[in-house]
């Protein structure tokens, strides 16, 4: 999963030109210590007390914009942070305050959905106006976390992901967006989703030490089969393959069979008139083999 | 400074690099034991040519289990622990009592990292950034806090913001396999997420071996300063004195 870090620390909120370091004594465990701490506007030692929180950003963000018409804009990393530490109720009613607050101009918050049950996750989109989630370029096919047999998915996994986004509008129509998103080393770019389906395939096909798959080679080997008792229809005789000896060498062994045509019909001999019924179908095609029995 | 101490370097530092301000975390599971990768990263710290002061948190075993494995791979710890270099604490006893008690008796996980910020605080000026805490194990923390996984988190946390603060090294191991039938496996999962470089011994995929005991995975995300996420996997041996590291298919 690509690791995209709004700051080199976590539970920070970023105001401005202004930071509530949430991070550095979350719980007043070092009250008493005294350690030298860089030069931080304000910090948080209570992140239990949601209430104080929303205060004290609302204090910070005012005390930055003034308290006239310019607004300001909150960043939160992570809400799966707070959630630790306080009920997803209080943790969204601090979120849909915030919003609601005339000087508040857009919120950012980050959230790990894998830390998460479903519902939690779903309570904190439905407050938003919009969605990115980031996820792997290549799904597990059963929801496995990785492991080495998947060594080399998990290497591009790091520095590549697919990034999605869900717009709400106004009109109350939902737009959504998908890119590739690649991290590089101080920047983030994102690419139109290349549409190779091969990519997808391979997420769905189970990993096996054998292979599941035809190669080209021998796809093209496989249409070069000749059928036994396939009317070839050019004219020459047929000759029937046993199965045994290879078409080329062995020709005054092999029996052959009238083409009905140019040659007498000799009652003594035998003859196999086939028809195929149907085109080649790939193993495992979903078709019912037995559809166009007529019982 | 030489990270490694002067010791020719393996796969496994090459593959960690520096140490410093970094959180290690390690994952293992009952078919492949990585202890020997804290006593590696044990050992490295604790070589003459590095001023690294170790804090050892145990809650699996005690100081002579340590001190005999440390003493094969040639260090002593009871001569490091007089001189200063080593502090071991005892926690196979501890138990969580509750939030309360936790604030008012001095000796739970709170307490423990009072002690520890204490104690770095009092290291002369010179040693207070070359502090490596070790913990062993995460899941045995997770025990002795009666489930609490909070507790253990803001415990990691706390220990964390001193990597960032001081430019302490942590390295933690967790067992992985534990939470393997559980939905979310959270502690293992936040671990991740707060780790710099993550160590993961797995077996081989085709089972067991006699030369090569199982595969490591490290992930190294980068100390945010220029270098970039690094993965590199490679086999291991471990032997009666030491280790070997060695990339697939290269031992003959």
């Amino acid at each position: 999963m690509p690791d995209i870090k709004f700051h080199s620390f976590l539970s920070t909120f970023f105001l401005g030109s202004s930071r509530l370091d949430c991070y550095s004594d979350p719980l007043g465990w070092k009250d008493g210590f005294s350690l030298e701490t860089s030069n931080v506007a304000s910090s948080c030692k209570n992140v239990k007390d949601v209430h104080k929180l929303l205060s004290t950003i609302i204090e910070l963000g005012q005390g930055l914009v003034g308290q006239g018409k310019v607004r300001f804009s909150a960043a939160i990393d992570s809400v799966s942070e707070m959630v630790r530490h306080a009920s997803v109720s209080s943790v969204s009613g601090l979120l849909s305050n915030l919003r609601s607050h005339d000087q508040v101009s857009s919120i950012f918050w980050l959230l790990h959905s894998d830390l998460h049950e479903d519902r939690v996750t779903a309570a904190f989109e439905y407050l938003s106006t919009m969605v990115a989630s980031v996820e792997p370029l290549n799904q597990f096919g059963n929801g496995q976390r990785s492991n080495m047999n998947t060594f080399p998915l998990l290497e591009q996994s790091f520095a590549k992901g697919k990034f999605h986004v869900r717009f709400k509008r106004r009109n109350g129509r939902v737009r959504v967006a998908c890119e590739e998103v690649r991290v590089e080393q101080s920047d983030v770019n994102f690419t139109s989703v290349s549409s190779d389906n091969g990519m997808i395939n391979e997420g769905l096909i189970p990993k096996v030490q054998f292979n599941l798959q035809l190669s080209e080679k021998e796809r093209l080997d496989r249409a070069s089969v000749v059928l036994p008792f396939e009317h070839q229809g050019n004219g020459k005789p047929i000759q029937i393959y046993d199965g045994r000896r290879s078409l080329t060498n062995t020709k005054d062994e092999m029996t052959s069979v009238s083409t009905g045509k140019s040659e007498t019909n000799d009652s003594s001999k035998g003859e196999i008139i086939y028809f195929r019924d149907s085109e080649d179908e790939m193993p495992d095609s979903d078709e019912d083999p037995d559809y166009d029995l007529d019982i | 400074m030489e990270d490694n101490g002067g010791a020719p370097s393996n796969l496994l530092d090459d593959a960690v690099g520096a140490l410093a301000g970094r959180f290690v975390a390690v994952e293992d599971s009952v078919e492949t034991s990585a202890a020997f990768v804290l006593h590696h990263l044990l050992k490295r710290a604790l070589s003459p040519l590095s001023p690294t002061v170790v804090l050892f948190v145990s809650f699996a075993h005690p100081f002579s289990h340590y001190d005999r494995i440390l003493r094969k791979l040639g260090c002593n710890l009871a001569a490091q622990r007089d001189n200063k270099r080593f502090f071991f604490f005892d926690m196979l006893m501890w138990e969580y009592q509750d939030r309360d008690e936790e604030k008012t008796r001095g000796d739970g996980l709170v307490a423990l990292y009072g002690e520890i910020q204490k104690l770095i605080s009092d290291l002369p000026e010179e040693r207070k950034n070359s502090v490596t805490i070790m913990i062993d194990d995460v899941s045995l923390m997770e025990v002795a806090a009666k489930g609490s996984t909070n507790l253990v988190l803001d415990f990691l946390h706390y220990c964390h913001t001193l990597t960032s603060e001081l430019g302490c090294s942590l390295v933690a191991l967790n067992h992985g396999d534990i939470y393997s039938s559980t939905e979310r496996p959270t502690l293992i999962l936040q671990m991740e997420y707060l780790a710099g470089i993550l160590i993961k011994a797995e077996p081989l995929a085709t089972g067991l071996a006699k030369d090569v005991h199982g595969q490591l995975t490290v992930l190294n995300r980068g100390d945010g300063q220029g270098s970039r996420y690094k993965l590199c996997n490679f086999h291991f041996k471990v032997k009666e004195n030491n280790v070997e590291y060695f990339f697939p298919g290269s031992r003959s």
